[in-house]
């Protein structure tokens, strides 16, 4: 839980070089990204295309957005969301997947 | 007795007259008076959308037209189907009385984001505006549920009615972001999560879905808007659109929605039923963690309006067994509130009987739910009257019963005033009373095979057709006594004592009305929420 | 009757109305962010749903989007993620010029990324592909679906930009005035969580939309 009283920095300063190191990663990724999708792979193109953005998503949202350094609530609410929001797909494509 | 409003007679500064005059009610960030705003303005709306539908029932007298025409009729209950859920049902317990006691009973001054607050409520305004001229220019006829591929080619203008949703949905986020925040943030140091009482879980709870499921519908309206009138093809068939779709998007919120709409009222049914039993509650945990069970099971049965949709069986069939399981957390709470009255000393103050009338609609409610959520009796009940029966037992009798009851339980603490028992309890049996006629004829007309949203019908249907809107006569008779003897009592009640009731959480601790900053000093926070005391108000 | 507990201390810890409280109103900004995955998520939903009708044809029409430009703009996007989280690490450290030439640039990369995909949807539309054209009414219904949501999506996300960067202006204001600092930073902080949240649909809609060709 949040902890209450006057602190008014929630999470240690975060070292500049982190940032730069992410953001290399995240463009070694795209790069990663839009070089495979040259390679003529049918079906698993849309699975590597999601993986990859869903590896660039987890760097921008741990780094960026600081969950990795943040209290625990946070990770909880976002993945409480993200559950809800696959479960919201999944369910719909029990219908298509069955049509 | 007086007879001025009944603020100036009270204990100084209470919310109510610390800031005089309408420009401070309309800038004001004070929780309290926002409620007041929200319930001043939901109730004539209330009153216009049931009127619609005493008109309609009207027309449903007899088979053939009386004085409405088709078109008349689909867009009389399209209207009073959008005001009822999206003004008056969806937002009204949170918006009135969440935003009114959510701070109050868990020792805060006000809610995490005031300004936000007012902001929710200007939202509600300019959806309660864009809805009434959309009436006024030419009203929806598409059933508030505004399906595919009807309501991006049917004439009368749909663009008003949804923007007025959309805005409205602004609202619903607004409020349940400001209440998850509070309800982390602003809690009394002493106040665990455990030692709150149970409406806080339930607003808390309710907050998630408003947060979590209204863009759904949001996005989805404006998609609808798109097609409509950019041309760009999402849903059309011709297109390569699936109507389907629509549905799916729709109900991902509009199920969710009605937990929205039950939730909170579940939890104001905790804080009355142990107040009028004199007894802690029974269960306290499992009727906290059910609230949360709702929200979640509840995210995932959207489905079981779909049924005859043409979605896949397997679909079918997987929705139709989760929909089986939301109705356990639901079961468990009454359980539990039936063992909270069992050996209790049981006090029919007007709250209470409003609260056990609850019980048993939305019990009935409930159990017709689970019929149609069998899948292959739904095929058959699916949009006749059974429906439109089933979900009255559960909003009306069940959400709009307790919205009653919260006006009777906490009219005292919010105005200063105690209105005439005899006369709400006569108004009480009065709704009974119609509310049953009006609704179990409909119950076995759509059984038996009459049609929803139609308006004429076969003349074997006639008699149930009659009955019901012979009910409905009584049952807005039975309303607006209510709401006059309420009102009645702003200006002719008798002043009404800190806790005429005996309550054991906090707002019955701080005075009546309540000051600007809810409590003078600090909260008392020495007794559990349930702990009662021993005097019992008499009357 | 009377006041109940009328003691007269006052609580110095409770986070009341007037307290300054970081966490409530990062706790309400996720919140917020919570409604945009929601909103973008159902869009994402649509296309999943005719991603997997019509397949062939969606390969066939993201053949037609430029992945280069689609690229740069991706490349904009993560680099002003960068510069907008620097913005917030220095103000932290009370570097306040610093701050605010990096939300500067933030706010360029948007500009460019905003600049280019209008030429983008330019270029579409001088080729007369756009929503009811008679060129988009003659192809398959699969790219007709494609289109569509390529316009609601990325035009969508636009908006989100261009909001995303108003926001930026004001933070800086508030930077400026030095009613943001190292001490109250919520405001800096919240503004750089819409950003990259603007970023992170980016992030999946640019493969989606442009490599699966």
């Amino acid at each position: 839980m949040p902890t209450q009283g006057a602190q008014h920095r929630d999470h240690q300063i975060v070292p500049y070089g982190v940032y730069f190191k992410v953001w290399g990663a995240l463009m070694l990724l795209t790069i990663v990204t839009v070089s495979v999708s040259y390679v003529n792979m049918k079906n698993v193109k849309v699975f590597t295309a999601s993986l990859i953005a869903a590896v660039k998503g987890s760097l921008v949202v741990l780094y960026f957005m600081h969950i990795r350094f943040e209290q625990r609530i946070y990770a909880v609410m976002i993945l409480v969301v993200l559950i809800t929001y696959a479960i919201f797909i999944g369910l719909t494509f029990v219908d298509y997947w069955y049509r | 007795m007086s007879s001025q409003p009944a603020a100036l007679c009270m204990p100084w500064p209470n919310y109510l007259a610390a800031k005089p005059g309408i420009l401070s009610w309309l800038t004001t960030t004070d929780h309290k008076r926002i409620g007041v705003l929200y319930l001043v303005s939901m109730m004539p709306l209330f009153l216009v959308a049931a009127s619609f539908a005493v008109m309609f029932r009207l027309e449903l007298f007899s088979p053939g037209q009386q004085f409405l025409t088709n078109d008349q009729y689909n867009r009389l209950l399209t209207v009073h189907g959008v005001v009822m859920i999206f003004l008056f049902i969806i937002p009204g317990i949170p918006a009135v009385f969440g935003n009114f006691f959510l701070p109050i009973l868990i020792g805060a001054e006000d809610v995490a984001f005031p300004r936000i607050n007012l902001t929710s409520w200007y939202c509600y305004v300019a959806g309660a505006i864009l809805a009434l001229v959309s009436v006024a220019v030419g009203p929806p006829d598409t059933g508030w549920t505004f399906y595919v591929p009807y309501s991006v080619q049917t004439h009368p203008n749909v663009l008003l009615p949804m923007s007025a949703a959309f805005i409205l949905g602004w609202s619903s986020i607004l409020t349940g972001l400001n209440f998850v925040t509070t309800v982390h943030r602003l809690r009394a140091k002493e106040m665990g999560w455990f030692e709150m009482p149970l409406f806080i879980w339930a607003l808390y709870a309710t907050g998630w879905v408003q947060i979590v499921a209204t863009p759904v519908v949001g996005i989805t309206l404006v998609m609808v808007l798109l097609e409509r009138y950019l041309g760009i093809p999402i849903f059309d068939p011709a297109r390569g659109g699936d109507p389907i779709l629509y549905q799916h998007m729709f109900w991902i919120y509009s199920h969710p929605a009605v937990y929205i709409m039950v939730l909170p009222a579940m939890g104001v049914v905790s804080e009355i039923i142990p107040t009028f039993s004199r007894k802690r509650i029974f269960g306290y945990k499992y009727i906290a963690f059910s609230s949360i069970a709702i929200a979640s099971i509840g995210s995932l049965v959207w489905g079981h309006h779909m049924f005859t949709s043409g979605m896949s069986d397997f679909a079918r069939i997987v929705f139709s067994f989760l929909t089986f399981f939301v109705a356990v957390p639901s079961a468990v709470k009454v359980f539990n509130w039936l063992a909270t009255m069992y050996k209790g000393s049981i006090y029919l103050a007007p709250p209470m009987v409003w609260t056990l009338m609850f019980i048993f609609l939305f019990s009935i409610g409930g159990l017709t739910g689970l019929i149609n959520a069998s899948l292959s009796l739904d095929v058959h009940l699916h949009d006749t009257s059974w429906i439109v029966s089933h979900f009255h037992f559960t909003m009306f009798g069940g959400t709009g019963v307790i919205f009653f009851a919260a006006l009777h339980y906490w009219w005292p603490k919010m105005f200063g005033r105690m209105y005439n028992h005899r006369v709400a309890h006569v108004a009480a049996v009065l709704f009974f009373c119609g509310f049953l006629t009006t609704y179990i004829p409909l119950f076995i007309a759509g059984a038996a095979g009459m049609p929803r949203r139609y308006a004429d019908y076969l003349p074997e249907y006639t008699i149930y057709h009659r009955i019901s809107t012979i009910g409905s006569w009584f049952l807005f008779a039975s309303l607006l006594l209510m709401l006059g003897n309420l009102i009645h009592a702003l200006f002719k009640g008798k002043p009404a004592p800190t806790d005429p009731w005996g309550g054991a959480t906090l707002e019955w601790r701080t005075a009546t009305p309540p000051p600007t900053l809810n409590f003078s000093g600090r909260p008392d926070l020495t007794r559990g929420p349930y702990e009662y005391p021993e005097q019992v108000y008499n009357g | 009757m009377g006041n109940a507990g009328a003691a007269t201390t006052h609580d110095t810890h409770s986070h009341g109305v007037g307290h300054y409280d970081p966490a409530a109103g990062k706790i309400g900004m996720w919140l917020f962010l919570f409604t945009e995955v929601l909103l973008f998520g159902t869009l994402f939903i649509a296309f999943a749903v005719y991603l997997q009708k019509y397949r062939f044809d969606f390969r066939e029409a993201s053949g037609h989007l430029d992945k280069l430009i689609g690229a740069t703009n991706t490349g904009i996007l993560l680099t002003s993620s960068l510069t907008m989280a620097l913005a917030i690490a220095v103000l932290e450290r009370s570097r306040k010029r610093l701050s605010l030439m990096l939300s500067a640039i933030t706010i360029l990369c948007a500009v460019a990324f905003l600049v280019i995909k209008s030429f983008e949807w330019r270029a579409k539309f001088e080729h007369d592909i756009y929503p009811k054209s008679a060129t988009m009414l003659q192809k398959p219904v699969g790219e007709q679906m494609f289109y569509g949501l390529y316009f609601t999506m990325t035009g969508l996300h636009a908006l989100h930009v261009i909001i995303g960067a108003v926001v930026i202006v004001f933070a800086m204001v508030l930077v400026r005035t030095g009613r943001t600092n190292a001490e109250r930073i919520t405001f800096l902080q919240n503004t750089g969580l819409y950003w990259h949240l603007v970023d992170l649909v980016w992030i999946f809609l640019f493969p989606l939309f442009y490599l699966i060709g």
